[in-house]
């Protein structure tokens, strides 16, 4: 419907040749673009699968899939009328008839083309290089190659020492293999280091297992003796290996635009001018294949910016690609490395600054200019932390400090930086390159409304690439805030000046156990009388009490802080009923509890579904009736599944090993022992866990809070993901764990968060926020770096071994079945209302109500 | 004339918390909360379902409220006004404790 409209009033044909990073960018771009409506767009891509992340490509070998890495959200291009074309490459461009003709076939007008053909990795010509076991590293497929080679050998070498290089070699360590990585020059990252840096680099990456053979140029590559290859160097010395993967640069895939006449680079590239524009009017280039100012960009992030050159042309707007800054901090091998403008010096009269801190391996140099006013380049190996403060110092050109060094020397006591805060920074910086994204925006955006970190990234992506501009992004969120006045009022509600965090801390440590108590010490008074409460901090409290003491709900001081859900253990529905839901842990189910289930549905006339986390709900429950529905589930051996909690819901589970022919381990014993460890424990919301016995993830374990996928290795643990209204998909944790591990960690991660989080915070939000991100939680959750991992255990293992059953309490004890009756004060029976709908009753409308058309279902005991 | 009614011992109701009693075949809600009770209609006049009784009470703003359990809208016990939108009312009844026990006037 909305492609055929779309066709409609078309006016131009757009065609896109590749569907890489930059690719797929320019078409987001342009979707959101305000002339998108008269464009036609066709893309081609000759990979079999849509635009995914290159950047992360070594995460493939930690347990990230294929579909993890995708930048395509499904429907992305349906939905927006775009026509793709995968596994067709493009092989024919006809500039004078302005077409295109694809390996398939295919012909098709344009009358406006963007090349984004991208680059292939540079296989240096050493004789033997297409020898099997010769790789390279760009694609999926390449990788699929690379785990065929790892699978049957045990060494691998990398040839190529920069960026890219070192990012391969972390693959190879995932793979298992024993690494080496080797390059021609006489240091790692020639490009980017100096001398200094890339020695320190070499160091902490040897000590990581990896051998790294500086100064070394490969003659050839024969048939090895105990391995699949040999190199034989120019000195006379060998490699054996099994792999060798080649990372020796890139060079712009052109041809097409050679083949067509487009103006290209003496040593390759598709010229372009400041609009993205070849030598021909309608034809754009972006990306690694274009040549800009006689530069080809290997990086994402200015590839991305002329995408957005691109489609501002496109829409008739002003806009140029004034080339773009190649500083980088990345994370090689769990290494920082940092490299911003020109870390030689090379200019003869600049001055440079040098720290090194042998004991903690961190090492940074200041390059600056003859007056000490401008900051030409730096380096920082170990320690990347200054890098955001650095690079916006360069970028805005912003006068130095009289002491320059004092931006890299350690920080301990007097601050020098404050000088360089937020407020420093002019309103154009950009703060997140890989969403370009600046200071005015976030500014604009705080003014806006955005409080949170998690607000920001919402609403303008800035933090959600790579993530290294979080920090600064934070820092000028916070100033912003404080200017505007805006007290970031974190108050739980009227009645508490606090966060759920700090009552949390206050119960605990003051051993505050009744809401009166905590209303006497800590609440507000309205006009010098105590006030009452409200929904809000008495659930906090009572979520509190139930997660520190595991307190129960139904107890007559406890009652007035629970919702219903909690006070009738049940979920209310839209017409007063409840839904009942006992726990079938990880989805497993005997016939003769399946018939139970049915036999009480019947009984009392229940509507029943299976639910969105696999469990059985049987729906229409009256209060009055609760108790005695839950003798009998408890009679049949169920108890209550908390799915009115906030607690543990359910573990989803795949069927695993024991049938499944694919499964790699017992995904249903895991879930049903993930269910049994963690069930009733109170959080700040609810948590759904997810246990997938290999990664066709049949559980959809990514997409819950705690989710765990077998590998060959063991578990990989992933956290902080959720469905729901904001999906999220989980991070990967941890890989290679055993059961025991798995525990240890989900122990120590879900108390973390207990203490931590704020009221209803799902894991996702609570990980958003948590300064340092996923990196912090895991030297928390892993490294123990706060020294809490053995009381978080404690904690964990005094609330499981107090768990009950909160059906068997209630059903325990007259004085709180009493208050399931209708009414205080007489027998009957409140009436409720239903209409069948496909043999099953619902509640009825409120006109079907008023129209008389609703029945009163009567219970059949 | 409403006539004040017997309902229960104030033993039945449960502090800062609500109970439904059904007078006169209707649906009433009786709220105890600071030594006082307060009686209103048990429907909630916009999800249209008898639940009132079911919802958590306190105070905002100073006022004695009732939220509703099913989309939290707050009530006040005392005009029965609702919060969020003041022309919308739970019907309130004159209700109070005698000789520990709880009356409530329902027409």
């Amino acid at each position: 419907m909305q492609q055929t409209q779309h066709t409609q009033h078309a006016a131009q044909t757009i065609v896109v040749v590749g569907n890489g990073m930059v690719g797929h960018s320019f078409i987001e771009k342009l979707v959101k673009s305000p002339g998108f409506k008269q464009f036609n767009v066709q893309v081609f891509g000759e990979e079999p699968r849509m635009a995914y992340d290159r950047v992360y490509l070594s995460s493939y070998f930690s347990g990230k899939t294929a579909d993890d890495l995708s930048l395509v959200t499904p429907n992305f291009y349906q939905d927006n009328g775009v026509s793709i074309h995968l596994n067709d490459k493009v092989v024919a461009l006809d500039l004078a008839a302005k077409t295109v003709t694809s390996a398939s076939g295919k012909t098709v007008a344009f009358d406006k083309l963007v090349l984004a053909t991208g680059s292939y990795p540079f296989v240096p010509p050493i004789t033997g290089n297409d020898r099997p076991g010769c790789l390279v590293y760009r694609t999926i497929e390449d990788l699929e190659a690379m785990k065929a080679v790892a699978a049957t050998g045990k060494v691998g070498v990398v040839v190529g020492g920069g960026l890219l290089g070192l990012e391969a070699a972390k693959a190879l360590v995932d793979l298992g293999l024993q690494t080496h990585v080797v390059e021609f020059a006489p240091r790692l990252m020639p490009v980017q280091l100096d001398e200094g840096g890339a020695a320190l680099l070499k160091r902490k990456i040897e000590k990581l297992g990896v051998r790294v053979h500086t100064a070394h140029a490969t003659k050839q590559i024969v048939a090895g003796q105990t391995c699949l290859n040999k190199m034989e160097f120019a000195d006379g010395e060998f490699l054996e290996t099994d792999m060798v993967l080649f990372s020796a640069g890139i060079r712009p895939r052109d041809e097409l635009a050679k083949l067509a006449g487009l103006v290209t680079g003496p040593r390759g590239g598709i010229t372009i001018n400041d609009q993205c524009l070849t030598s021909h009017p309608d034809v754009f280039a972006i990306g690694e294949c274009a040549l800009h100012n006689g530069m080809i960009y290997g990086l994402v992030a200015p590839g991305y910016a002329m995408a957005q050159v691109a489609v501002d042309t496109l829409n008739a707007e002003a806009a140029h690609f004034s080339g773009a800054d190649m500083s980088t901090k990345l994370k090689l091998m769990g290494v920082d490395v940092a490299s911003i403008g020109d870390p030689h010096g090379n200019d003869e009269t600049a001055l440079s600054y040098v720290y090194e801190n042998g004991p903690e391996e961190i090492y940074k140099k200041l390059v600056v200019s003859a007056d000490g006013q401008t900051l030409l380049g730096a380096v920082l190996v170990g320690d990347a932390d200054d890098f955001g403060n650095l690079l916006q110092i360069k970028l805005n050109n912003m006068t130095l400090p009289e002491h320059p060094d004092s931006l890299i020397l350690p920080n301990r006591g007097g601050s020098t930086t404050e000088l360089f805060g937020p407020d420093a920074l002019p309103n154009s910086a950009q703060l997140c390159s890989c969403y370009a994204v600046t200071k005015g925006q976030i500014v604009e955006a705080v003014a806006g409304g955005c409080c949170t970190m998690a607000d920001i990234k919402a609403n303008t992506q800035a933090g959600t690439g790579c993530g290294g501009c979080v920090q600064l992004v934070t820092n000028v969120l916070n100033s912003e805030l404080t200017k505007l006045g805006v007290e970031v009022n974190t108050d739980l509600c009227e009645h508490f000046g606090f966060t759920r965090q700090e009552l949390y801390h206050l119960c605990k440590v003051e051993n505050i156990t009744t809401f009166e108590d905590l209303m006497a010490r800590h609440g507000h008074h309205h006009d010098g009388h105590q006030g009452h409460g409200c929904e809000i901090c008495k659930q906090a409290a009572g979520n509190i009490f139930a997660s520190l003491w595991n307190s129960y709900a139904l107890e007559k001081d406890k009652i007035p802080l629970q919702d219903t859900n909690d006070n009738y253990l049940g979920n209310m529905q839209k017409d007063g009923t409840y839904s009942v839901i006992p726990r079938v842990p990880g989805g497993e189910i005997t016939p003769q509890k399946l018939i139970v289930l049915g036999q009480i549905a019947t009984q009392y006339g229940l509507y029943t579904k299976i639910n969105g986390g696999q469990r059985i709900v049987l729906f229409g429950a009256q209060m009055n009736d609760l108790p005695d529905i839950w003798r009998q589930l408890i009679a049949a051996g169920f108890e209550s599944g908390q799915a009115y909690a906030k607690a543990l819901r359910t573990v989803k589970s795949c069927v695993g090993s024991t049938w499944c022919r694919y499964g790699l381990d017992d995904s249903v014993t895991m879930a049903i022992e993930l269910e049994n460890r963690y069930k009733g424990l109170r959080s700040p919301h609810k948590i759904k866990m997810g246990v997938s016995g290999c990664t066709r993830e049949c559980a959809e374990a990514q997409a819950k809070d705690i989710g765990l996928i077998s590998t060959e290795e063991g578990w990989n643990l992933y956290v902080c993901g959720n469905g729901g209204m904001k999906p999220r998909h989980a991070d990967l944790f941890a890989t290679k764990l055993t059961q025991a591990q798995v525990f240890q960690y989900v122990d120590r991660l879900l108390m973390f968060y207990i203490k931590t989080a704020d009221r209803l915070q799902r894991t996702a939000t609570w990980l958003d926020n948590l300064e340092g991100g996923l990196t912090y939680l895991q030297a928390v959750v892993i490294d123990d770096s706060l020294g809490l991992a053995a009381d978080l255990e404690a904690q964990m293992a005094q609330l499981h071994a107090s768990y009950e059953c909160d059906w068997q309490r209630a059903i325990n004890n007259p004085e709180f079945t009493q208050r399931f009756k209708s009414f205080v004060n007489v027998e009957d029976k409140a009436p409720q209302p239903f209409v069948l709908e496909r043999g099953q009753i619902r509640p009825a409308t409120q006109a079907e109500r008023l129209a008389g058309i609703a029945v009163e279902i009567k219970q059949i005991a | 004339m409403s006539q004040f009614q017997y309902v229960c011992s104030v033993d039945a109701l449960v502090a800062n918390s609500g109970v439904a009693a059904l007078i006169n075949g209707q649906q009433i809600a009786l709220f105890y909360l600071a030594g006082q009770v307060y009686a209103t209609s048990n429907y909630d006049p916009i999800c249209h379902a008898f639940v009132m009784s079911r919802g958590m009470v306190g105070d905002l703003k100073g006022q004695l409220m009732v939220a509703s359990p099913l989309h939290k809208e707050h009530y006040n016990l005392q005009t029965g006004q609702c919060f969020e939108h003041p022309d919308i009312y739970l019907t309130v009844y004159p209700s109070r404790i005698e000789d520990h026990a709880v009356w409530v006037s329902v027409p």
